[in-house]
């Protein structure tokens, strides 16, 4: 039975929550919106929720008129999600399961080695230097995929943990005895118990790649071909940028942007952006939300 | 394991581990390719952070460059720049700290005491921004204040009748915009911690309180909240611990990188990336950087230090 201050509570909660949801969907409507929209009713009045004209132009543009360079930087965004996922998945999962072993020599020292990098980091300059002078890291594709994305300790302790409460010791004595080697063991026997955690932290990890513009930005300096779709986001606003300090003297750069429908293609490309996010979104978001649970008690 | 020194009982100490090694030879091959990231990411820049004392020379490198002591600092401190990098910094994860945390504990309560399956769809709702990248919040910014197009000149600022604001050369309203963003990014996330400790509190408390005629405001008062208390405290401290470093995605995309909100979106990150790769000033770039590690690395064990103290569980060591 419901009482009468449950029912006033609810249309409150209700209405507050009815509110914040809307603010949270709505730039992605007028995203979507604005990237149907014809370009001559932007110009004319603005990124709006009801345009006067609505039209497909800025998707076709995108997909035929210079249009390899988008699709490019769509693929290379897939690539690299994929790519440094897997890799992400197996060191992540071989360090982890390592130092959930007992009795392994030196245990204790490599797992501090593991965690003393969530407390202290040397920072963006000396990494810099780094990569770009012992690693020739620079302008390659390995620049998106290897700098600060590939492993974090964060996920190896998480993983750790899941490991050692749920693969029981009698498992693995029991593999042993029937001659399974380490690799069989973990293989056959660790992994498949740990089957969810995996799931969560592949899911945390490829989010971070599709999302990450930082590693382009900093390392991709002439190998413009490399840019994933943030990348290209990126320089595109830069550009916007670019012609909002020059409204002096824009001539060359505005006769350049007149031929693409800029405006409405900007948006037409965020929104692919996150196009694969929105559709993935539904199928991972319980695991999502337990992942952050699991990891919200360790920070 | 016990089995193994089960087998090996009269062999002396050294001989035992040495077995120990080789029976684990394989799980050290299996931690190889981690243990050399971590070695690669983490550990080989460390050194690198001397930088800070010396002045940089491509060719020498970092180790072979000349030593000057604290000549970079001086030349950091002595500007304005590292008041106002360390106070926006500060300010902006202050103030982050108390309105996520607020938006987020309401917003669990919320759901949590709310009946319907939309409650569902609402959390979905709300945690979606997280997702998105740094760079495509910045268009979704851009196109609500966007100076010729924004929905919000010409929607709203020219139909009330005014002249349309330049709202990317203003600093003034960049506080707020900064803290709105974060906010809509990042509720969704923060309460899901609430939100699950919430849902395991014992409903008794709460039937044995309506019983008594207790209001749904006083159960909120009277029992949620001091029940959340040690996970607010905890999850607070966590924040505090990381008050030195910035979200280089909000601070960089979000204003568009325009010169004149430099007084008020520049953070630390933002000031070690602009210095070092606009405007490869290694001396700055190079003494902010350290100061950032050095700083956040001691406000990172005062803060669990002070969790270990209320929750020796919850602390990260």
């Amino acid at each position: 039975m419901r009482t009468k201050e449950q029912r006033t509570f609810d249309i409150f909660g209700h209405t507050i929550m009815v509110i914040l949801t809307i603010t949270a969907l709505v730039p992605m409507i007028l995203m979507l919106i604005s990237s149907l929209t014809s370009e001559a009713t932007i110009v004319k009045n603005g990124y709006n929720f009801f345009p006067e004209e609505w039209s497909l132009y800025a998707y076709i543009w995108v997909l035929t008129s210079n249009g390899s360079l988008i699709l490019r930087a769509y693929g290379m965004s897939f690539l690299v999600t994929i790519s440094g996922t897997v890799c992400s998945l197996v060191i992540t999962t071989l360090l982890a399961y390592g130092l959930s072993k007992k009795g392994l020599p030196a245990r204790g020292l490599l797992t501090f080695l593991v965690f003393f990098t969530m407390l202290f980091n040397a920072g963006l300059v000396p990494t810099y230097i780094n990569y770009t002078q012992n690693f020739h890291l620079k302008d390659t594709f390995f620049s998106l995929i290897i700098p600060s994305l590939m492993m974090n300790a964060f996920n190896v302790l998480l993983m750790k943990s899941y490991f050692q409460t749920a693969v029981p010791d009698e498992i693995l004595e029991a593999a042993y005895i029937d001659g399974a080697n380490e690799f069989f063991t973990m293989i056959k026997v660790a992994i498949p118990l740990s089957k969810p955690i995996i799931a969560t932290i592949a899911m945390f990890v490829g989010i971070a790649y599709w999302n990450d513009w930082n590693n382009g930005f900093i390392y991709l300096v002439k190998r413009s071909d490399l840019y994933t779709i943030q990348n290209l986001l990126n320089r595109l606003m830069q550009s916007i940028t670019m012609l909002q300090q020059n409204a002096n003297n824009l001539s060359n750069v505005n006769e350049g942007l007149a031929e693409i429908p800029s405006v409405t293609v900007r948006m037409a490309m965020a929104t692919l952006g996150i196009l694969p996010i929105v559709i993935v979104y539904p199928f991972i978001q319980n695991n999502f939300v337990k992942g952050i649970t699991l990891g919200g008690v360790k920070g | 394991m016990s089995k193994t020194v089960a087998v090996i009982p009269e062999q002396g100490r050294g001989k035992k581990l040495l077995k120990r090694i080789r029976r684990f030879l394989p799980i050290y091959l299996f931690m190889l390719p981690g243990l050399a990231y971590l070695v690669i990411n983490n550990y080989m820049p460390m050194p690198g952070l001397v930088l800070a004392f010396k002045k940089y020379n491509a060719k020498m490198g970092i180790f072979k460059s000349p030593w000057i002591g604290f000549s970079n600092f001086k030349y950091l401190f002595a500007t304005r720049d590292a008041f106002m990098i360390t106070r926006n910094t500060i300010l902006y994860n202050i103030t982050f700290i108390i309105v996520n945390t607020v938006l987020a504990i309401a917003v669990a309560i919320i759901l949590s005491e709310i009946s319907g399956k939309v409650k569902k769809f609402y959390q979905s709702a709300i945690l979606l921004p997280n997702l998105i990248s740094s760079v495509i919040i910045g268009y979704l910014v851009f196109a609500f204040f966007s100076v010729e197009n924004g929905f919000i000149n010409n929607q709203i600022i020219n139909k009330m009748g005014k002249e349309s604001i330049l709202w990317y050369s203003e600093t003034k309203y960049w506080p707020f915009i900064l803290v709105f963003v974060s906010a809509w990014k990042s509720v969704g996330y923060n309460c899901i911690v609430y939100l699950s400790t919430l849902l395991g509190f014992d409903r008794a408390f709460y039937e044995a309180a309506a019983i008594d005629g207790a209001t749904k405001w006083q159960q909120i008062t009277k029992i949620t909240l001091p029940l959340l208390r040690p996970t607010i405290i905890m999850l607070t401290m966590m924040a505090i611990g990381r008050i030195f470093y910035s979200d280089f995605g909000l601070f960089y995309q979000v204003p568009m990188n325009q010169g004149q909100l430099f007084p008020v979106t520049q953070t630390i990150d933002t000031y070690v990336y602009r210095a070092l790769l606009q405007q490869s000033d290694i001396a700055k770039s190079s003494a902010a950087g350290l100061y950032q590690s050095v700083v956040g690395f001691i406000l990172v064990l005062g803060a669990n230090l002070l969790v270990r103290k209320v929750d020796r569980e919850s602390a990260l060591f």
